[in-house]
């Protein structure tokens, strides 16, 4: 397939890879904050490949995983509603909320559908006059433009019995905080390529020059992701901590101009849990109030919905990437992604299931000691 | 924290996970899509309560003596919805599964017995068309349909039809290809493209056109078996067809059943370009997506090429390829080699694949 | 938030105000929402497709230019790694001993 094959020659990842392990001087930590370009990386066996040089820990981007437990909580109960049908990305239906997940909700009888895009389901909305139906809105801000879209688009055709449970979060709050933490470690970051796609990469240069960190924004291919560690190492060797771009086939400063404005138009910045993380201000995105038709929140009282966070948390420490996967004691044994404890093992993004589904050979072989 | 005292775990260092275990008292999709559900299930509700020395090796039919001779016999049940989608209908599924079944055995298939359950409202004309489809099929594989049943229930609970085929096949002397017979050593080889079947019916689901029309590969197998059986004999020491679960669950079954560990190559598992651009679009990997027309072999490492070059001879095995070797090391787990050089490790899925957006 | 793919817009028409594409992702169609990239997208044109919307067009001449200087990197590392072999080739090639490989 064009403009994707072509980035996983396995002979020029070899040559990356020898590029990067003659570049650096010593070993670098980086961090990803895209579940995508977790998914390559353990699938490839990349951070695997490049050990001696970099660590890379991966940070919280999978929107699945960070999805506060109310959310869950919320999106199972409207589920469980006869006069509800319920529409959701597909990684969602494995999330574990406080009592059960999605799927078990559709055994017990809730309409519980996967849509592949927004507009699918105002489709079905449109077909269905006589139930609700409630799109789970989940994404980063590459996902929002398609979101804001199916909101727009129901209120333009007057499809009255469509709304949304809206969970979105934005990145750069998300790095801030763990720029901001005092044991943070991370030297240089990957930029998640489909965000920066829609937003551009304006908003990094701050974090760049206040935190003295490189960031290159990185496709998700196998060269893409080599070339993007590159870069970053190539920056720290030389000591400068600039934003860069490497998805040069996709991504332009500015970003997509109608895609954010029509975003603007339809959400505004809130205050957003983080699943195992804690509430980060200002790092999600909410229904503006004139759409409030549209919200599910609002259209079918869910404030009474409530779900504590515990304080301290180990998916929490994975997100941030405070400890690998294989560190957590239950890694592996009581939580599998057959039997998950907490999000990080549920979609094949986050990275316990990622290490769990993909990397989980090498620690073993590394403590058989062959 | 009081939410999480009813069911929250407490780790070893005294941290609690966000999301209590959840216990399942229900059956779920998921228990039906081949993964780690579907094992556990049998495993704690059905071979305690059925468990026998024919059954527990738990291969794709089970040999039982009758009058002195083994036969083999197996069931398998079809529920596919829509009833009819490019390359087929459930009607050659409900064939080609039993006879392939049988044949990954090692046992020739001679009869079937078919059982019906008709969903009120069902048209003669898909009806017609399904059962000229068992014929066509059966007649093919020269097998007989010698018996059979019909039912008829509500509107809304049989998705049009399920069917049931069982078969009985006669076993070859010296040829009883199993996991225990596998060696460190052994080729893996794949008899064609994957991914074929559960796209082509995805794709009528998610509405998508095709260019290179994405078609199911059910298929009767048990030529090409039979052929591996005549030139190759006791060298072919493993057969199975990869159906539900994909290839990766085939293998990791066999690869658990008999205590290898296996070692495929990237890139060199054949994906059609159609098949590989609709997983791509849905984040789906074709190494889980459901096949009706591929098996797997594991042949003595001396005959591999032969192996392939005997499958290439047949239209629905013309693409065979080595794709792998069994080996001694991590015992029950199935390891791929990444083109970047690295591994990965291809394990089953708990449940069914899901569409994912990251 | 990053499963976005590449494919080839075969067709542009417009749904209710919408406008709408049809791409091709090798041998697979889908009806695509080609709203943000309308002004810039032809048929022909290759985009970024993510949950069915096209977010980006593809800079082809870019993706040319970089993957170009990654493979010249590649071709070049190829013939050092050759040279290197052939250098240690020939100093292992002493002109004294028994000959012959092992």
């Amino acid at each position: 397939m064009k403009y994707l094959t072509e980035y996983r020659d396995p002979k020029l990842a070899r040559t990356l890879v020898r590029r990067i392990q003659a570049v650096a001087t010593r070993r670098w930590t980086l961090m990803e904050v895209c579940g995508g370009q977790t998914h390559t990386i353990v699938r490839q066996g990349i951070n695997e490949v490049l050990s001696d040089v970099v660590e890379m820990i991966h940070g919280p981007g999978c929107p699945v995983c960070v999805t506060p437990l109310e959310q869950i909580d919320r999106a199972l109960h409207l589920a469980g509603r006869e006069d509800v049908i319920f529409t959701s990305f597909g990684d969602m239906l494995r999330v574990p909320g406080s009592e059960c997940d999605l799927f078990q909700v559709r055994a017990r009888g809730g309409d519980v559908r996967i849509v592949y895009s927004p507009l699918d389901a105002v489709e079905l909305a449109r077909r269905n006059p006589d139930r609700e139906v409630v799109f789970f809105a989940v994404g980063f801000e590459t996902t929002a433009p398609a979101n804001a879209m199916a909101v727009w688009r129901a209120r333009e055709l007057g499809v009255d019995n469509f709304s949304v449970l809206v969970s979105h979060v934005t990145v750069p709050p998300a790095m801030t905080a763990i720029l901001d933490a005092p044991d943070n470690r991370v030297q240089g970051f990957l930029a998640a390529g489909h965000v920066c796609t829609i937003m551009g990469w304006t908003e990094y240069e701050p974090l760049a020059s206040r935190y003295r960190v490189p960031i290159v924004v990185t496709g998700f291919e196998p060269l893409d992701i080599l070339e993007g560690i590159w870069m970053t190492v190539r920056q720290l060797e030389e000591g400068r901590h600039e934003v860069e771009n490497q998805y040069v086939r996709s991504v332009r400063r500015e970003g997509n101009t109608p895609a954010q404005e029509l975003v603007e138009g339809v959400f505004q910045v809130v205050d957003r849990g983080w699943r195992g993380i804690g509430v980060i201000p200002s790092s999600g995105l909410g229904l503006r109030p004139e759409f409030a038709a549209q919200d599910a929140e609002k259209k079918f009282a869910l404030d009474g919905i409530r779900a504590a966070e515990p304080a301290a948390c180990l998916a929490g420490d994975v997100l941030r990437g405070r400890i690998k996967p294989f560190e957590c004691p239950a890694f592996g044994r009581q939580c599998t992604p057959e039997r998950p404890l907490g999000a990080p093992m549920v979609s094949t993004e986050g990275a316990c299931a990622a290490y769990h589904n993909f990397g989980r050979f090498r620690q073993e072989a590394a403590a058989g000691g062959d | 924290m009081a939410a999480f005292t009813e069911g929250g775990r407490s780790l070893a260092s005294g941290a609690v996970c966000p999301a209590p275990r959840n216990d399942q008292e229900r059956v779920q999709l998921g228990h039906g899509s081949g993964g780690k559900m579907s094992a556990r299930l049998l495993e704690e509700r059905f071979l305690p309560r059925f468990g026998n020395r024919h059954l527990s090796p738990l291969g794709d039919g089970a040999v039982v003596p009758v009058s002195g001779e083994e036969i083999v016999i197996s069931t398998d049940s079809f529920v596919v919805s829509p009833l009819e989608f490019p390359g087929g209908n459930i009607g050659h599924l409900a064939v080609h599964g039993t006879v392939n079944d049988l044949a990954m055995m090692g046992a020739d298939p001679t009869y079937l017995s078919a059982g019906f359950i008709l969903e009120e409202g069902l048209s003669f004309e898909v009806l017609d068309r399904i059962l000229d489809a068992m014929t066509e099929a059966a007649d093919a594989a020269g097998v007989a349909v010698v018996t059979g049943d019909t039912k008829v229930v509500d509107r809304g609970k049989a998705d049009g039809m399920f069917i049931n085929t069982t078969g009985v096949g006669m076993l070859h002397a010296g040829f009883r290809p199993n996991p225990q017979g596998v060696c460190p050593g052994d080729a893996v080889v794949v008899s064609g493209p994957i991914g074929r079947h559960g796209m082509a019916i995805m794709a009528v689901r998610e509405g998508f056109a095709f260019d290179a029309e994405i078609r199911s590969d059910s298929a009767n197998l048990a030529p090409v078996v039979a052929a591996l059986r005549r030139d190759l004999g006791g060298a072919v020491h493993c057969l199975r067809d990869a159906t539900r679960g994909g290839l990766a669950s085939a293998l990791n079954e066999i690869a658990s059943a008999s205590g290898v560990g296996m070692e495929l190559e990237d890139g060199r598992v054949p994906v059609p370009e159609p098949v590989a651009g609709a997983c791509e679009m849905l984040g789906l990997d074709p190494l889980y997506v459901a096949n009706e027309g591929v098996l797997v072999a594991m042949v003595a490492a001396e005959v591999a090429q032969k192996a392939v070059d005997i499958l290439r001879n047949h239209p629905v095995a013309a693409e065979a390829a080595v794709i792998g070797t069994v080996v001694e090391s991590h015992p029950g787990m199935v390891v791929l080699l990444t083109g970047v050089g690295g591994t990965r490790v291809v394990d089953t899925l708990p449940g069914d694949q899901l569409p994912r957006i990251c | 938030m990053c499963l976005g793919i590449p494919g080839r817009i075969t067709e542009i028409r417009d749904d209710a105000g919408l406008p709408v594409g049809v791409v091709d992702f090798g041998g697979v169609r889908r009806e695509v929402c080609l709203a943000y990239v309308a002004d810039e997208i032809s048929v022909g044109d290759y985009a970024i497709v993510h949950v069915g919307f096209a977010l980006s067009r593809v800079d082809e001449a870019e993706a040319h230019r970089t993957y170009e200087i990654l493979r010249e990197m590649g071709e070049l590392e190829e013939l050092e790694f050759l040279k290197e072999a052939a250098d240690a080739a020939a100093s292992v090639e002493a002109p004294s001993g028994d000959g012959g490989p092992s």
